[in-house]
């Protein structure tokens, strides 16, 4: 005998019982939450759900109920927009031995209506699908990691050799927010290396070069250019926009300055510095792994440490780097595999030999040791050497 | 003999070599063979009270000589003690 959907629906309402909104509502709130299933398509889903549902479309019922209700006598509410297709559904539930299904009369139309909080999901745009797939390829990545690097603020110590590659793959990868730190201005002699900058922008704020850039490239992030130096004044309340400090800086006194603001805020650190034809990286994880001052409690007077500007650098160095960097930067905003916590890479480009040394958290640590009183201080007086070894006639 | 891996800031003071080796069977044996060798390092690594400076950081092989015996760590000729003091540039 034919049957209409009226009919089917009749059957359905027969063995299925109905919940009621306000009911459910009231026992969400009060903690005692059956599973809700919620069985309208995709688009459905993403316009806005009831929250802590999980999402099972009506056509992949039968295939994934095991998943989410291991037991037969497990309670289950079934949702959808209006209560019809959660009846048809519920009696699909039932013939499969699900014994405690019921449907919610009116669906999610009427949740909504009556004034329930709902969640509506963050998702891709299919112009971020595509220009991400190879991302979403990955199953370390995928949609839900891609969505938290859209979400992610990476704050980069300058727009220099380091910072040029660096951020332009964060650029690429999707980091959603990128802060750039820098006071300088183009000049002629940075773009040997600094790639993000070109030569009819000689002369402009690197920040500013480097968010035209970055623009060009990828319309989803937005840049922050800062337009002047860090010092203990701002430091903190620029870091309390961003997730992770990329260190790009050039010189010791904003290198200590950020480990200390790092380990105050809590905030990863990913560190590299080069010179001629050498590279060091590592990243500091505050209180987790080592910091900067664990590995070098005081930095050498200046005599010993020539910036890139005396000694030179190799142009493609902070290319290996920076970009070493931003691998790093992501693995820490995705929370995969293993940074280089707790290791100090050292690439040397004359010989292509990559040495790793093994970083250890100093007990005694004046900045992240158990007795450390961490403040901070006049960084460029104290890497000059005042009040710590004899200042050089 | 040891092998010991000269960081550029002291590629100078060793005639531009990056590693070379010297005799001696302690981490402090083997930078006063160094030093014999190429006394421009001692300079630049040692006070004048005759301490290596707090910003020098050795390392035998990839540990921490701070956290073995530090200049009596025992080192062999399989062995390479790298000198790491710390390097600034992020390239202005």
């Amino acid at each position: 005998m034919a049957q209409s959907y009226q009919d089917l629906l009749a059957a359905a309402r027969e063995h299925v019982p109905e919940v009621q909104v306000p009911d459910l509502a009231a026992r969400i709130a009060a903690g005692d939450r059956p599973v809700v299933i919620d069985v309208r398509e995709q688009a459905e889903w993403d316009e806005g759900h009831i929250p802590g549902s999980v999402h099972i479309p009506r056509s992949f019922l039968e295939s994934r109920i095991g998943g989410v209700a291991r037991e037969h006598d497990a309670e289950i509410v079934l949702s959808c927009a209006s209560g019809q297709r959660s009846l048809l559904a519920g009696a699909t539930l039932r013939a499969m031995g699900f014994a405690n299904v019921s449907s919610l009369a009116g669906g999610f139309s009427r949740w909504k209506q009556n004034g329930n909080h709902y969640d509506v999901p963050q998702t891709l745009t299919a112009d971020q699908r595509a220009r991400y797939s190879r991302h979403l390829l990955i199953p370390e990545v995928g949609e839900e990691g891609q969505l938290k690097l859209l979400n992610s603020r990476v704050l980069m110590i300058g727009a220099g050799g380091l910072g040029s590659p660096a951020a332009y793959y964060l650029a690429a990868a999707g980091v959603g927010t990128i802060g750039i730190v820098d006071d300088d201005v183009v000049d002629p002699s940075n773009l040997q290396r600094q790639i993000i900058h070109t030569t009819d922008r000689v002369g402009m704020n690197k920040g500013e070069s480097a968010k035209i850039a970055i623009e060009a490239l990828n319309p989803d992030v937005a840049v922050n250019v800062h337009p002047f130096r860090v010092d203990k004044h701002n430091i903190l309340d620029l870091l309390a926009g961003y997730d992770l400090i990329l260190d790009g800086a050039d010189n010791f006194p904003t290198r200590y300055l950020l480990n200390d603001a790092a380990l105050m805020t809590r905030t990863p650190l990913v560190h590299a510095s080069i010179l001629r034809f050498e590279g060091h990286a590592t990243v500091f994880t505050p209180y987790e792994g080592p910091c900067y001052r664990c590995l070098f409690p005081e930095p050498p007077p200046p005599e010993l440490a020539p910036a890139c500007g005396e000694a030179g650098v190799l142009g493609i160095l902070p290319g290996v780097m920076g970009n070493l960097q931003a691998n790093e930067a992501l693995k820490v905003l995705l929370g995969i595999g293993e940074p280089l916590v707790g290791r100090l890479l050292i690439y040397d480009a004359l010989d292509m030999a990559f040495t790793e040394l093994k970083l250890r958290r100093d007990p005694e640590c004046p900045a992240c040791g158990p007795h450390a009183e961490l403040e901070f201080k006049d960084y460029e007086a104290w890497c000059a050497g005042v009040g710590r070894h004899p200042v050089p006639a | 003999m040891s092998k010991v891996r000269i960081p550029p800031v002291l590629r100078q003071a060793t005639g531009g070599s990056r590693e070379v080796t010297v005799a001696g069977g302690t981490v402090g044996e083997v930078l006063e063979a160094l030093y014999e060798e190429y006394p421009g390092v001692r300079g630049q690594l040692v006070t004048e009270e005759g301490e290596l400076h707090r910003f020098v950081n050795l390392y035998v092989n990839d540990e921490d000589a701070r956290l073995m015996s530090w200049l009596d760590t025992e080192i062999g000729e399989r062995d390479t003690l790298l000198i790491l003091p710390a390097m600034a540039g992020g390239s202005r």
